[in-house]
């Protein structure tokens, strides 16, 4: 009777899960669809604590209250800026529970079977892959310990194989002798290198590529889990967070036009490929700008479309960029901001810092919708994009971004482009962009740079 | 052998239904679906209590409370994150 009950509430917080993904698919609906999600989560744990064999409260207590306020303190405090890497640690916190439970489960020899020691296995593995992978990726996101570039260990290729031959022969192992609970650890270790292994070599850009494919991995390991202790809850919630992921994943990888084995092996970024040399494609042919050039510039378009990339999220200029999109509205202009699918760090970036500026969303449209309007745009305003807008992707078969879709800013009258320095991008190779006719270019830091520009807009009113 | 049967029925049928219901999902709710994802998949929260609740010994009671205060960790800061996100979002002609 009371497992009856149990199970009809797990149904209930099942379903609670499905719909609540559903209404993530349009802003209107999502505030409440992540209610939603979050409600049938408190079902299904309350249901949990009904569950017959649940003697030790205290335990139970304290682990709630401790994980509850930690993870209140991060989400409460962590800035917009820093979203992917808090996006990344909190994947990894999931992998690592279904870790612990894995081990725990090799405590009670009552439940073995072949089936629910393969599941332990995988639950191991996959979860310590995620732990570590995860913490990695929060290290270079963060910047901390290692740097956002790729770190290219010799061998790594080789290094990754056996690691992954070991973690496989461990979970054999594992399987046909359950009894000593060293071989989990060993199993654990083999996949915690690896999940490094994997994570290390792949360079800042390509980064909305493992985020995203870490979230899978993540459910995959929930779902693990739930093989390891028979509850369809977690088969069906991790299922459906490890499609989520996935589904993300390859729309990042379409992004870059690049296969998701070419992002997680090939370690792209850092140092400049082939292809042309930066001295010839910008050799007197960069014209620099001052804001009061910008400022005129503007007061004269009727179409201003900005392209937000990494560094406007550097130097936190979003705040100044919708002060200035408000100002250019003012003088009866259209104003849209082009967001490239992988801008940024995660999927979806630049949306949430724009948001946090108070651009609406309808604002902001994605490569599909604004390519074509780039013809009829008076002045593009690219601030700390740049892989994302290098035409080469469209001309240069031989460039290591060769086919990516890109946004054709240099179809507008005016380019501005608001960089540093001439630098590469993460892809390393210049950027025939900025030498173009219509280009200009304004050598600033992202916000300094907006800053500037509104107060000559002001002076000139 | 027939209730592995049964598992991997839910289990392949939930996998479709994800795909199902998540392919359709606008570039300006990616990092949101994620998180929130992310916090359902602090799912294994279920398995840390039962972990827990057992208490068959100290080491697997530890290994419990700790499984417990990860997956909090997870479902907690995943929902709250996301909900801070959500609210954020706001149409041109609803300020």
């Amino acid at each position: 009777m009371r497992l009856g009950l149990v199970n009809l509430a797990y149904l209930l917080g099942a379903v609670l899960f499905v719909v609540g993904l559903k209404g993530m698919s349009r802003p209107r609906t999502a505030v409440w669809a992540n209610a939603l999600g979050a409600i049938g989560m408190l079902v299904a744990i309350v249901a949990t604590l009904f569950l017959s064999g649940i003697v030790q409260w205290w335990v139970i207590v304290l682990g709630l209250l401790v994980g509850s306020i930690a993870g209140t303190v991060l989400a409460v405090y962590v800035r917009m800026t820093a979203m992917p890497q808090m996006v990344g640690l909190l994947n990894g916190f999931g992998g690592g529970a279904s870790l612990l439970v894995g081990a725990e489960a090799l405590f009670h020899p009552e439940t073995f079977s072949t089936q629910m020691l393969v599941a332990t296995a995988a639950s191991g593995l996959i979860g310590a892959i995620t732990f570590w992978g995860s913490l990695v990726a929060f290290a270079k996101l963060q910047e901390v310990v290692i740097g956002g570039n790729p770190v290219l260990l010799p061998g790594r290729h080789v290094l990754n194989a056996l690691l992954a031959v070991a973690c496989l022969a461990l979970a054999v192992w594992l399987v046909l002798d359950p009894t000593n609970p060293a071989m989990y650890w060993l199993l654990a270790l083999a996949a915690s290198l690896l999940g490094i292994g994997l994570v290390i070599p792949i360079g800042g850009a390509d980064m909305p590529v493992v985020v995203s494919l870490l979230n899978s991995y993540s459910g995959m390991a929930a779902c693990a889990t739930g093989f390891v202790i028979q509850n369809n809850m977690l088969i069906i919630a991790g299922s459906l967070v490890g499609a989520a992921g996935l589904i993300l994943t390859n729309i990042m990888c379409k992004a870059m036009n690049r296969s998701l084995a070419n992002v997680v092996f090939a370690g792209v970024g850092g140092d400049a490929a082939g292809g042309p040399k930066a001295d010839d494609v910008y050799a007197g042919k960069i014209k620099s700008t001052s804001a009061e050039e910008i400022a005129m510039l503007l007061e004269g378009a009727r179409r201003v479309v900005f392209v937000p990339g990494y560094g406007m999220a550097v130097s936190q200029a979003q705040h100044a960029v919708r002060a200035l999109a408000a100002m250019i509205e003012k003088t009866g202009a259209v104003v849209e901001f082009a967001v490239h699918p992988v801008a940024g760090r995660m999927p979806g970036h630049m949306n949430v810092l724009l948001a946090e500026a108070d651009v609406p969303y309808d604002q902001l449209k994605d490569m599909d919708e604004i390519n074509p309007t780039f013809q009829q745009t008076d002045v593009v305003i690219v601030i700390g994009a740049n892989d994302v807008v290098n035409p080469l992707a469209r001309t240069d078969p031989s460039s290591p971004i060769a086919g990516m879709p890109i946004l054709d800013v240099d179809k507008a009258k005016t380019v501005i482009m608001i960089k540093r320095s001439l630098s590469p991008g993460f892809a390393g190779i210049p950027n025939p962009l900025f030498a173009l006719d219509n280009t200009l270019m304004y050598f600033s830091d992202g916000r300094k740079a907006i800053q500037a520009i509104v107060t000559a807009m002001k002076e000139a009113a | 052998m027939e209730a592995l049967g049964v598992t991997l029925t839910i289990f392949a049928l939930a996998v479709l239904l994800g795909f199902e219901v998540i392919s359709k999902v606008p570039p300006t709710l990616h990092t949101p679906l994620m998180s929130g994802s992310n916090a359902i998949s602090g799912i294994t929260i279920v398995g840390a209590l039962v972990a827990a609740g057992h208490g068959s010994t100290v080491t697997s009671t530890v290994l419990g409370f700790a499984a417990i205060v990860f997956a909090m960790i997870n479902v907690v800061g995943g929902f709250l994150v996301t909900h801070r996100m959500l609210r954020m979002f706001r149409r041109k002609d609803n300020p």
